[in-house]
């Protein structure tokens, strides 16, 4: 093989699905040794072109070459035959089997009777030392950091004698710590000559890690690039094909009197587990306090108690000098909360009800939309028309059902609902979280403005770059407790980053 | 009271509570494997029934009990034929799929029961096996070592199916395949394949408990399980789908019901609560399950069909 010959070359690719063009006339090439970037939204046509890759989906038009010759790739199967791995966003492991098993799932050697799973762990042994993937083999796969569970997808790859490496959005559940030692790795297998494609929505990532970068948009090649000819700002106009803003003005606000004040509070986890740990916070009026950690560390849970959707156990929480500990989600909000789940399908919205239905969620009650003891349709589809329309929710009809709105649409259904009742207090956790660049930029803007008009604001975030666009303070959650508040203007990644794995 | 704790009662009642476990517990390992590879088949006590009739029925022609007891063996695996069908091919609904498993079993058992036999005859009843030395120890011996080879068999498979699971390649897949479809997909395991095999096992099982019910009950009628397969379902939840686990619970029921009947027989229960007594093995069993088995979480993906997209 000559080093002009890529590893691989898609050419031309193009996939329909119904209605939708997810790739059209995509060509891609990755070089033995090399990152290339793979840049676009959700929705860009990243994930298809890379299921087509791994033998999920076939392409309708196009080639594959892979090492100069024509590739058939028909399965996940003959994907790891032609010596193509995949590191899936979603870890594909069995949380219930030990490393080892999990790596020797479907090997050729493994068809028979029992598995040699001690050979299987001594070549893990090998790996792991070859290329720094520290991970105990014998150890239930539940058990580990999200790290680790990556490397030991990265292992399940390489044992299979991976050449060309595809890590779809493999830093999204990292800490900063986490994602410095990945690309670590990420370069120590490129020295040995592996291929990586790193598939990212993360534009410093992208610009850190890459030798190349290619951007998609709506299915096509919207730019080519290398790093040292870019920068964050061009990048999020190839993907967003339109100038962005990526951090909202700020005007300097007056701070008000605290509206949310939560002080020694205690929260058991869904595990039965202390998962908020004597947490004392207070937001006022007209500041954006914003919420860094990675995920799994109680920001769930406070929020939920915040909300009145979680018993707490010690503690208490008032909302504009109203306690308003251990009330019920009605009352919460009565006091003057909005809140914005984390999870938008399963919390936030109810994906069979319609545009509508779902603006009306939290008013039903309301004397306004009912007459005569029943909903009044006019009413109702006066207020959802004015809410679609001043929070730009692109939708066919109020009556289309939520689900099939885009997720960046959904949420900022959502947002609508919430801030429309002019609350004192909002509650916003994950808010751009699968959310494409010009919603999210919207969604911001959004949350800046309730802060103008003295609204205590509470983000919580695991998008560092959202914390730091957003925050007058920072505070950092660890093992369910407030570890450390940072001002805005003390605050770097780094020492940001450092908290959030407990360090102070 | 005092009738019971006689040794000769309490090593009769032993023996008999082992014996009871039997098909419970081949029932029940059966289901252990399919639903640890995410299949959950309520259809047990139908393809029991089957099986318990087609046993009954060979041993009844051609009184050759290992005859009959392959039959029921081929029966449970033709049934498993179907219920992979229709829940790993056309990707039916497992709860309503099983529960149709049932009422065919529970009717066609009896239809052919009324049809080719009529009136309940009773055949030879499978002989003892007693082991060679181990049977003659005092109390110990009839209490363990006088049963028929069946629950000997029952028994050994408890770790036989413990080392299927942990230790063999189709067992990983199994446990991959019920906890993480995708993940096994990913890496070449047949999901479908793998979900088979383990629906082929539970099945076939299924058919030789109700063949070992039958035989060793000696006997056929209308719905001769009463509810045992469902008990058999549950019992799998209470083992927190662990073998031996699913062992102590099959031996708890079989315990209580073999005391329930010497109590009956004994005076010990007036005879007019005789048929709140007969309760109490699933009430016993069904506390316990609400008890232990909350703490334990079931394979992530029972009951979810998988398909690639």
């Amino acid at each position: 093989m000559t080093t002009s010959t890529p590893l691989l070359e898609l050419r031309g690719i193009t996939k329909r699905f119904p209605g939708v063009l997810a790739n059209d006339d995509v060509s891609f090439d990755v070089r033995t040794g090399e990152v290339h970037a793979l840049l676009g939204e959700n929705g860009a046509g990243k994930s298809t072109l890379m299921k087509i890759l791994f033998g999920l989906y076939q392409a309708d038009e196009g080639q594959i070459m892979l090492r100069g010759e024509e590739a058939t790739i028909t399965s996940p199967t003959s994907a790891i035959e032609q010596r193509v791995g995949m590191v899936h966003q979603h870890f594909m492991l069995v949380p219930t089997l030990t490393v080892v098993e999990n790596v020797a799932l479907g090997l050729h050697d493994a068809r028979k009777l029992r598995p040699d799973l001690d050979a299987v762990g001594a070549r893990i042994r090998e790996i792991s030392e070859e290329y720094g993937l520290e991970v105990d083999p014998d150890i239930d796969v539940w058990k580990l950091s999200v790290g680790e569970r990556q490397r030991v997808e990265i292992i399940k790859a390489l044992y299979r004698d991976a050449e060309l490496l595809v890590l779809d959005e493999p830093t999204a559940v990292l800490t900063p710590q986490e994602v410095d030692d990945l690309f670590v790795i990420l370069r120590q297998l490129t020295a040995a000559g592996t291929g990586i494609v790193f598939i990212s929505h993360k534009l410093h990532e992208v610009l850190a890690l890459s030798d190349r970068i290619t951007v998609l948009r709506n299915g096509r090649v919207t730019g080519r690039t290398v790093p040292a000819e870019t920068d964050r700002q061009q990048l999020a106009e190839m993907m967003v094909g339109r100038e962005v803003d990526l951090a909202p003005d700020r005007p300097i606000v007056e701070t008000g009197p605290v509206r949310l004040s939560v002080s020694g509070l205690h929260v058991t986890g869904d595990r039965g587990t202390p998962a908020v740990v004597d947490v004392d916070l207070d937001v006022r009026g007209g500041e954006i306090l914003g919420i860094a950690g990675v995920s799994g560390n109680g920001q769930r849970e406070l929020a939920e108690a915040i909300a009145g959707l979680r018993q707490l156990d010690r503690g208490s929480i008032s909302i504009d000098g109203a306690d308003t500990t251990g009330v019920t989600p009605g009352m919460a909000r009565a006091a003057g909360l909005s809140y914005v789940p984390e999870e938008r399908m399963k919390d936030g919205a109810v994906g069979e009800f319609d545009v509508a239905e779902n603006l009306l969620l939290v008013d039903h009650g309301d004397s306004r939309f009912i007459r005569n003891g029943l909903f009044d349709r006019d009413q109702i589809e006066t207020h959802a028309a004015r809410l679609v329309e001043e929070y730009a929710v692109k939708t066919p009809t109020l009556h289309t059902p939520t689900s099939s709105l885009s997720g960046g649409n959904i949420q900022k259904l959502i947002m609508a609902r919430e801030l429309d009742s002019d609350p004192l207090v909002i509650l916003a956790a994950q808010p751009t979280r699968g959310v494409d660049i010009g919603a999210a930029e919207y969604i911001h803007r959004r949350l800046v403005e309730q802060r103008g008009e003295g609204v205590a604001v509470l983000v919580i975030s695991e998008d560092l770059d959202e914390v730091f666009a957003l925050s007058d303070r920072i505070a950092v959650m660890f093992d369910g407790a407030v570890v450390k508040i940072f001002d805005r203007a003390d605050a770097t990644r780094e020492s940001v980053g450092l908290a959030m794995t407990g360090v102070v | 009271m005092s009738d019971f704790f006689t040794l000769t009662v309490l090593v009769g009642t032993l023996a008999s509570g082992i014996r009871t476990a039997m098909p419970y517990l081949l029932a029940a390992l059966g289901e252990t494997v399919g639903q640890r590879s995410g299949v959950l088949n309520l259809g047990v006590d139908g393809v029991m029934l089957l099986g318990a009739f087609g046993g009954y029925y060979t041993v009844l022609q051609t009184e050759n009990h290992w005859l009959g007891v392959l039959v029921g063996l081929a029966i449970g695996l033709g049934m498993g034929l179907v219920y992979a069908l229709v829940t790993i091919v056309f990707h039916a609904e497992q709860g309503i799929s099983g529960i149709g498993i049932f009422l065919f079993g529970l009717g066609f058992s009896d239809l052919l029961f009324q049809e080719l036999v009529g009136t309940p005859r009773p055949i030879k009843p499978l002989p003892k096996v007693e082991i060679p030395l181990l049977a003659d120890i005092p109390h110990l011996g009839p209490a363990f070592f006088q049963h028929n080879l069946l629950t000997y068999v029952a028994f050994a498979l408890v770790p036989l199916t413990t080392w299927m699971l942990m230790k063999t390649t189709f067992g990983m897949n199994v446990r991959a395949v019920g906890e993480n479809p995708q993940a096994a997909d990913s890496l070449g395991v047949s999901v479908a394949q793998t979900r088979m095999g383990a629906i082929l096992f539970g099945n076939t099982m299924a058919g030789l408990a109700g063949a070992g019910l039958s035989l060793q009950l000696a006997i056929f009628q209308h719905n001769l399980t009463n509810g045992l397969g469902f008990i058999a379902v549950a019992l799998v939840y209470f083992g927190a789908w662990r073998p031996r686990w699913v062992l102590a619970g099959a031996l708890l029921y079989g315990m209580v019901t073999a005391t329930r009947l010497r109590w009956q027989s004994l005076d010990i229960i007036p005879r007019g609560a005789s048929d709140v007594a007969a309760m109490a093995p699933a009430i016993i069993t069904i506390l316990a399950l609400v008890l232990l088995a909350s703490r334990v979480r079931g394979p992530a993906a029972l009951t979810k069909p998988f398909s690639r997209h």
